[in-house]
């Protein structure tokens, strides 16, 4: 899997560490910040690690609190991705 | 300064919710049956007292579902019955003047059995990170303080089946000190196969397999215990804080709390619950005579059965108090347990009447036990005194004073 989308990226967050009625992850979500979509710091390291483990990629723990909204995630993910293949 | 219990919450094998509890208690309905869940054929023992009819996600916030484990997710639920019971509006009371105490023995067996098999049998990379905390015995205190905003002086104690009066103990000194509402109680659960096997240690569950005989308290023929999960979460207040904010019930208060430790195998010692009891009676400013009701630890081994009887004829004497043993009809729920006997403690002096183990009971001549059995019994409760005690050594004993005694 060498490609991931804003899409993988909601099944994730939604299977590792919940959703509800008070969060649309379908809305337009790409710069709101984890913390503001109600994603604390440990939800931000399972989603990451969950998608880690789905992409094959390694991202360092130091990088995971620089990644404030899922467009930072997808953008080191991806990087990721590149420099993996 | 006075402690009163204006919030109720119970999740219990026989009934989720108070009054659907306390009807199938005075019922002498029982939640004691075969364990589901997994394969227990295998197993020396199968019955347990499992919660029934608890679907996680119409109780608990989607997001916190993933992070918890089955005994948080009783606690947190049991805490927002119990809120709500009592009619706080969290957001309208400072942060700070809220604390959560709560009880726990067991931990998170379930989620923690069920990471484990991910870290063996896949790698440390597939094991959530909630693991971290989910199996925790402070992580109910943890969530029931965040979900409610509560920030005030909170703790867990891990003192096994003395546990839930031990929180409620400490919950009455934080009140004292100056915090006027506490969320405190416990709850417990371990009925996955690891958490099973663990139960099987003690070497005090019962083998016997039929739902009817196999938690007998205080019988002649007592074979152990049955395991059961649940509990209760209850709020407390400083009464004048309770009635300034217009609390809609005040189910009674906590009058009197002890807790003392047993002396080492072997000691010539004696155990220490008759002296936990006695210290509560002084700490209430009570009498023995003042007693009403006494509900027991009620361990169901015929060592641990005849200790406990000689502490209560040693305080009363012979057949001088009815005793109750309501957990005959839900198993030994751990930190669960003494939790929820002061609820039942409180709705028996509400409506006058004191739950019976259901069925004839044979209790031995010399325990000198007035045991309820067979029917309730109706009476005028205004102090009931109850006991717990916790394997590896702790005793605990709270005195509870009902609205009636002071009409």
């Amino acid at each position: 899997m060498n490609e991931i989308t804003l899409d993988d990226l909601r099944r994730v967050m939604a299977a590792c560490a919940g959703a509800d009625d008070s969060v649309d992850l379908d809305g337009d979500i790409i710069d709101v910040r984890f913390e503001d979509l109600g994603y604390d710091s440990l939800a931000v390291m399972e989603t990451v690690a969950i998608l880690e483990r789905e992409h094959k990629v390694k991202i360092p723990d130091e990088r995971i609190v620089d990644l404030p909204t899922p467009r930072a995630m997808l953008d080191e993910i991806r990087r990721s991705l590149t420099t993996a293949s | 300064m006075t402690t009163v219990v204006t919030g109720l919450g119970v999740l219990a094998p026989n009934g989720l919710g108070v009054e659907s509890y306390w009807k199938a208690t005075l019922d002498g309905r029982s939640g004691i049956g075969p364990l589901g869940g997994f394969d227990t054929s295998r197993y020396a023992a199968r019955l347990a007292g499992q919660v029934r009819d608890f679907e996680a996600r119409d109780h608990i916030p989607g997001r916190l579902l993933p992070q918890t484990d089955v005994s948080t997710r009783f606690a947190l639920a049991a805490a927002d019955w119990a809120l709500t019971d009592a009619g706080v509006d969290t957001g309208a009371l400072p942060d700070y003047d809220m604390g959560v105490v709560t009880a726990n023995a067991l931990g998170g067996f379930a989620f923690t059995h069920r990471e484990f098999h991910k870290l063996w049998s896949q790698g440390p990379e597939y094991v959530s990170v909630y693991e971290s905390f989910a199996w925790f015995y402070a992580v109910n205190t943890g969530q029931i303080s965040i979900r409610n905003g509560m920030r005030g002086p909170s703790s867990a104690v891990v003192t096994e089946q003395a546990g839930g009066l031990d929180a409620l103990g400490h919950a009455r000194r934080t009140i004292r000190q100056g915090t006027p509402l506490m969320v405190t109680g416990g709850v417990d659960s371990a009925l996955d196969p690891w958490g099973w096997a663990s139960h099987l240690s003690s070497g005090r569950v019962s083998l016997v397999d039929s739902a009817e005989r196999a938690y007998r308290p205080f019988a002649a023929d007592a074979t152990g215990y049955v395991p059961g999960e649940g509990g209760a979460i209850v709020v407390l207040e400083e009464e004048s804080a309770a009635r300034r904010r217009g609390a809609p019930t005040v189910y009674g208060s906590i009058v009197g709390y002890a807790a003392t430790f047993d002396p080492p195998p072997g000691s010539p010692r004696p155990p220490g619950l008759r002296r936990a009891a006695e210290t509560a009676l002084v700490d209430a400013g009570i009498s023995a005579s003042d007693v009403d009701v006494v509900f027991a630890d009620a361990a169901g081994v015929p060592e641990l059965d005849r200790a406990e009887a000689e502490a209560v004829r040693g305080i009363f004497g012979p057949r001088r108090v009815p005793v109750a043993a309501p957990k005959a009809l839900v198993g030994r729920l751990f930190a669960g347990g003494g939790a929820l006997d002061v609820v039942t403690a409180l709705l028996a002096m509400r409506d006058g009447v004191i739950p019976a183990v259901p069925g004839d009971v044979d209790v031995p001549d010399d325990y000198g036990l007035d045991l309820v059995h067979g029917e309730p019994r109706q009476a005028r409760l205004s102090h009931a005194l109850v006991l717990a005690r916790g394997k590896g050594g702790f005793n605990s004993a709270i005195v509870v004073r009902g609205t009636t005694a002071d009409n």
